[in-house]
């Protein structure tokens, strides 16, 4: 995956992405892309076409979520389920290295990589944003599985009831990072471009019409269609001044009546990276393994130190949560940790919406200084 | 992530629970760290946790004084002449040290926290006519509990104002018991030509820090050495956030100004 300077127009019509499932298989991609099972969309490996979750929409709220079937075909009609692509860029758990004890010390082998070469099918803008945060933020284990990565993101035409991507600054249409970009119309078939020379190589051995004028126009509209649907929204503010004001505002407290510090928030966050290290070792003490797995600001021990952590309250772990994904972020990386992809709010159990948080916020911040 | 392979050469102990490694590289050397900055010491089998340098020595030797607070701290404490450790680093944001310009220069520290503070020190000897007044103030729990203290004699011969004190004493120890604050007073004579370094526990940085800017000192003249829990050093695994800082990336050592305002929120 390399980006792109400017977005390249659809070039092509696709009747079917079976042949673009088939090439990427063949190349020796593991295809991976939204199917259907038990009663959710989750991200798993296809081997055609027929694996997308052709017909099924889904009905968001906060803390609630539930498949429905459309009145249509489509295979993108419904919005983010609650896994991203940081379980493939980012795995839950990676093995580090092994030490092994020696006569007089001990040797450290790093594993040998998985060799795994991932494309991705029906990435949404969001993520797709949300794939480069994470980057800007990781290291170069998470570029290599990046760049030998290929993407086929595809515009938003149906926002989820929980999405606010563009008040948070990107969507519905795909940003830079794709290989291959498709808009979903009516059929469905689909509008797709090449944004990289692979990306192109690859679209020209797939049977397909050029796009026409009207197609393209269908397309366009059904995109900027989205966003006027989008049903949430963050506040137009400076974010990241209204958070470093409102360190002691008393909506922490509010909030962290209803906060469970389950940590669901941050396992379905695709921008969320936080990690620990552990270590295991057999039952003979003479092979050690160093693990990197995923782990939460909401653990308690997450901020531990010699004598006790230091984040106790749930309001201090909540207040740090959302201060850095809309504010810190900015400082720490120069941009915003949030692309508004509304996964967080629906898979609260509490049903905390933080753009509601966030208004809150900025109302609590105007009431203090009338 | 991969941590380079030192062996302890030689093991001092400086306290009932302290001790001093010196560890020298069992193959390449790392980079020479800079005053202040900090390693991940690796325990086999065991784990890593964040340590400053207390000192450096010929054919990239680095000393690290260890209080064994927990079990990685403890098996490290523990660790023979001989044994093989893993490090990372050197990581993290130093002691900014003036370079010349006569300033004075005020290090306070508390605990442990003279440790990385002893880098500073060592430099301003061995520079010393490029200083003015060059003072050290040192707290610790108890008399049994100071560090370096036979390092203090030439501290003092070389032209530095060494001042001590104890939270509490047991009989027969003459010297000054209280907080390091009260050892300031007189340790400031020209704010504006001064600089200070402090690291300690959090409480007693934020009283000095106070402190010396009550008495007229430019928030980012005091240097403070700020802790969080380290999983990584290199500003990947997010445990060292505090407000806008990823402490391992921009600190350990950062301007009061910058410490100030985040030292005045609780659980940040
Ligand atoms: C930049 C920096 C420099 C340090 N320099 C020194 C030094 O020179 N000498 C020294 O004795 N100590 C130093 N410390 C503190 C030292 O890292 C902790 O005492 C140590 O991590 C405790 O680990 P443990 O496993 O022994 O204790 P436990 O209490 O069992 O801790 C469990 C785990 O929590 C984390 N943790 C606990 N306390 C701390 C802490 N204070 N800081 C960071 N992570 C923590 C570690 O991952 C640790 O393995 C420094 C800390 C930082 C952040
Ligand atoms: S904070 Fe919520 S809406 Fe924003 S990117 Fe993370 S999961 Fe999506
Ligand atoms: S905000 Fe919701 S999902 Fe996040 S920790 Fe609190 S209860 Fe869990
Ligand atoms: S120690 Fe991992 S981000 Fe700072």
């Amino acid at each position: 995956m390399v980006l792109t300077r400017k977005r390249v127009l659809p070039t092509a019509m696709l009747d079917s992405l079976s042949p673009l499932i088939a090439a990427l298989r063949a190349d020796g991609y593991s295809v991976i892309g939204p199917t259907l099972r038990d009663g959710a969309i989750v991200l798993a490996e296809l081997t055609s076409a027929s694996d997308l979750p052709h017909g099924w929409g889904v009905e968001l709220d906060a803390g609630s979520y539930r498949v429905r079937r459309r009145d249509d075909d489509a295979a993108f009609g419904h919005s983010s389920g609650a896994q991203s692509w940081k379980t493939y860029l980012h795995p839950a758990k990676v093995p580090f290295w092994t030490a092994q004890k020696t006569s007089d010390g001990f040797t450290v082998d790093v594993p040998p990589p998985d060799g795994i070469r991932y494309a991705f099918v029906g990435v949404r803008p969001c993520d797709l944003r949300a794939i480069a945060i994470q980057g800007r933020v990781l290291g170069s284990s998470y570029a290599a599985r990046l760049e030998s990565a290929f993407i086929v993101a595809v515009d938003c035409t149906e926002p989820g009831e929980a999405c606010f991507c563009v008040t948070a600054g990107g969507g519905p249409a795909c940003g830079p990072g794709a290989d291959i970009q498709l808009t979903e119309t009516v059929g469905p078939r689909y509008l797709a471009s090449a944004q990289t020379t692979i990306g192109q190589a690859v679209l020209d051995t797939l049977p397909q019409q050029p796009a026409t004028p009207a197609e393209r126009e269908q397309g366009a509209t059904a995109v900027a269609q989205a966003a006027e649907r989008m049903q949430r929204h963050l506040p137009s503010i400076d974010l990241r001044d209204l958070l470093s004001g409102s360190r002691n505002a008393a909506r922490w407290d509010e909030v962290a009546q209803r906060c469970l510090a389950c940590g669901n928030c941050t396992m379905v966050c695709p921008t969320c990276f936080c990690t620990s290290v552990r270590d295991t070792t057999d039952l003979g003490g003479d092979i050690a393994q160093r693990w990197q797995t995923w782990d939460s600001c909401f653990d308690l021990d997450f901020s531990y130190l010699h004598g006790g952590p230091v984040r106790t309250s749930t309001s201090s772990r909540y207040r740090q949560w959302l201060s850095h994904k809309l504010g810190t972020w900015h400082d720490q990386f120069g941009e915003s940790g949030c692309v508004g992809c509304g996964r967080c709010i629906v898979w609260c159990p509490a049903g905390i919406d933080l753009t509601e948080e966030v208004s809150a916020l900025a109302q609590e911040r105007q009431t203090d200084h009338e | 992530m991969m941590p380079s392979l030192f062996r302890v050469v030689h093991r001092r102990v400086e306290t009932h629970d302290t001790v001093t490694l010196a560890l020298a590289p069992a193959s390449e050397p790392l980079t020479p760290p800079a005053p202040g900055q900090f390693h991940m010491l690796y325990a086999f089998g065991i784990g890593e946790i964040p340590v400053s340098v207390s000192a450096t020595e010929d054919a990239g030797i680095q000393l690290h004084t260890i209080r064994a607070v927990g079990a990685v701290s403890r098996a490290l404490c523990q660790a023979m002449p001989g044994t093989m450790l893993g490090v990372r680093g050197p990581f993290g944001k130093g002691w900014r040290v003036p370079a010349q310009g006569g300033k004075n220069l005020l290090i306070v520290a508390g605990g442990i926290g003279l440790a990385p503070l002893r880098p500073v020190i060592r430099e301003a000897i061995r520079r010393r006519e490029q200083y003015g007044n060059v003072a050290v103030a040192i707290g610790a729990r108890s008399p049994g509990e100071q560090l370096y203290t036979a390092e203090y004699r030439e501290w003092r011969d070389a032209g530095l104002k060494v001042l001590t004190t104890v939270d509490q004493a047991p009989g027969g120890w003459g010297g000054h018991v209280g907080l390091v604050t009260q050892l300031l007073p007189g340790l400031v004579t020209s704010p504006a030509a001064t600089v200070a370094m402090l690291c300690g526990p959090e409480a007693m940085m934020r009283v000095t820090a106070r402190a010396l800017a009550d008495q007229g000192m430019a928030a980012p003249s005091i240097q403070v050495s700020l802790e969080r829990n380290m999983q990584c050093g290199i500003g990947e695994c997010g445990h060292c956030q505090l407000g806008p800082l990823l402490v391992c990336r921009s600190g350990p050592v950062t301007g009061y100004e910058v410490a100030e305002p985040l030292f005045a929120v609780k659980e940040l």
